[in-house]
């Protein structure tokens, strides 16, 4: 399948006729919507909150926030923002409940710090990787969303963005990205090996409590079925305990390194690395 | 552009992110537009506690409300009056400034609003 993101930015890529293309065409009306139901599930908000949406287009995702029943901890509030007019103007048209508004998610996300209780973001941030000109990079822009957005979420608060990466390299560019930002981040895989694998990146700010052992940072899996974790942060060597220079165990250790550089090296006996007696 | 996102919305311009004066963003010739919506209290009261009262206070005043309490209500006092939480909801969720300016008094950038939708979009040089 060709990619929108490799050719053009996405408020040129989305003009009228795609916006309405991609609004009214009911397969991807559909992706969307099990998209958005998956990312409410994994953001697991009790009460009725304040959401920012991020990459909102035409409110396919916005929809199914204000509908939330009453007894699932909703219908919720919700701020989205976009890059493409013509998005927005079918948003418009369809007289969506949030409230809109034209932004840069690359320019950062003016918002004050606590605002919003979780944000959501479906098919949008894949869009940061590619930079329109040369006065922006993929990086600038990736840390200056991902920033932007830790600011703008309450402690406790939690993000879901749904995001299609071209390769690994993008994938480990955004994860790195929001690891940088503060986040606890963890990817969550739906059907994995699969033509319609949909990657979720999951964000969340402060209360990493569950620390120790093979756990998920994130802590929104705990509880559901079918899911592998996979710890993929750097763990501490158990054996970095320092020696002390000199020591025998020192002069163990670099005659090892020697001999595995090739070097000719005197067999390790009880004499190696003792003092000499002292003579008169 | 609701009021409700007015008290969280800050200048998005680099240089002002360390200024006081960049938030709350001043409305400029508003247009106003009155909307139906259904009251939903629990929102109400789970956002009551992030409000900027004081930013609050000043944008009502500006766009020519009645002006409010002097202290935020807390959320016992606010569920146990009804026109209050009715009048909160009248003004965060049912005033919408259609057309018109957002302006930040730090930087004096200003942000227009169109048919409800701000443009927060900032030429590079600023970002």
């Amino acid at each position: 399948m060709s990619r929108p993101e490799d050719s053009l930015a996405a408020d040129v890529h989305y003009d009228d006729t795609e916006a309405r293309k991609y609004t009214t065409s009911s397969r991807i009306q559909n992706i969307q919507a099990s998209m958005t139901r998956r990312a409410l599930e994994l953001l697991d908000l009790k009460a009725p909150s304040l959401i920012l949406d991020i990459g909102c287009g035409s409110g396919l995702s916005g929809e199914i926030l204000s509908a939330v029943d009453p007894a699932d901890g909703g219908p919720h509030t919700w701020i989205g923002m976009d890059v493409s007019p013509s998005m927005l103007d079918i948003a418009l048209q369809r007289d969506v409940e949030g409230d809109l508004m034209l932004a840069d998610i690359g320019q950062g996300v003016p918002f004050r710090a606590g605002s919003f209780d979780a944000a959501i973001s479906i098919s949008a941030i894949q869009w940061l990787c590619s930079a329109e000109s040369s006065e922006t990079s993929p990086t600038g822009r990736l840390n200056r969303f991902f920033n932007g957005l830790y600011a703008s979420l309450r402690r406790g608060g939690r993000a879901v963005c749904q995001f299609y990466p071209k390769n690994d390299t993008q994938r480990n560019m955004i994860t790195q990205a929001a690891v940088k930002a503060g986040f606890g981040a963890g990817l969550l895989e739906d059907d994995p090996g699969t033509k319609n694998v949909k990657l979720y990146l999951v964000l969340t700010v402060g209360n990493n409590d569950n620390e120790g052992g093979n756990t998920d940072i994130t802590g929104v899996v705990s509880g559901m079925d079918n899911v592998d974790v996979l710890d993929a942060r750097k763990r501490l060597k158990a054996n970095n305990t320092q020696i002390k220079k000199g020591s025998k165990a020192w002069i163990v250790k670099k005659k090892e390194q020697m001999e595995r550089k090739g070097k000719i090296v005197k067999a390790t006996s009880k004499y190696t690395g003792r003092k000499r007696r002292i003579q008169f | 552009m609701k009021v409700l996102s007015l008290n969280f919305l800050t200048c998005a311009v680099k240089a002002c992110k360390s200024s006081s004066d960049s938030y709350p963003l001043h409305p400029q010739d508003a247009e106003l537009v009155q909307d139906e919506i259904e009251l939903n209290p629990d929102m109400l009261i789970n956002v009551l506690p992030r409000l900027d009262w004081t930013a609050l206070r000043t944008t009502s005043s500006e766009l020519g409300f009645p002006a409010l309490p002097e202290q935020a209500p807390t959320a016992e006092e606010l569920q146990a009056d009804e026109k209050m939480i009715r009048d909160l909801h009248h003004l965060l969720l049912e005033t919408q400034i259609s057309e018109g300016k957002l302006v930040c008094a730090n930087c004096g950038h200003q942000y227009a609003v169109k048919e409800g939708i701000a443009n927060f979009l900032l030429p590079s040089h600023l970002v």
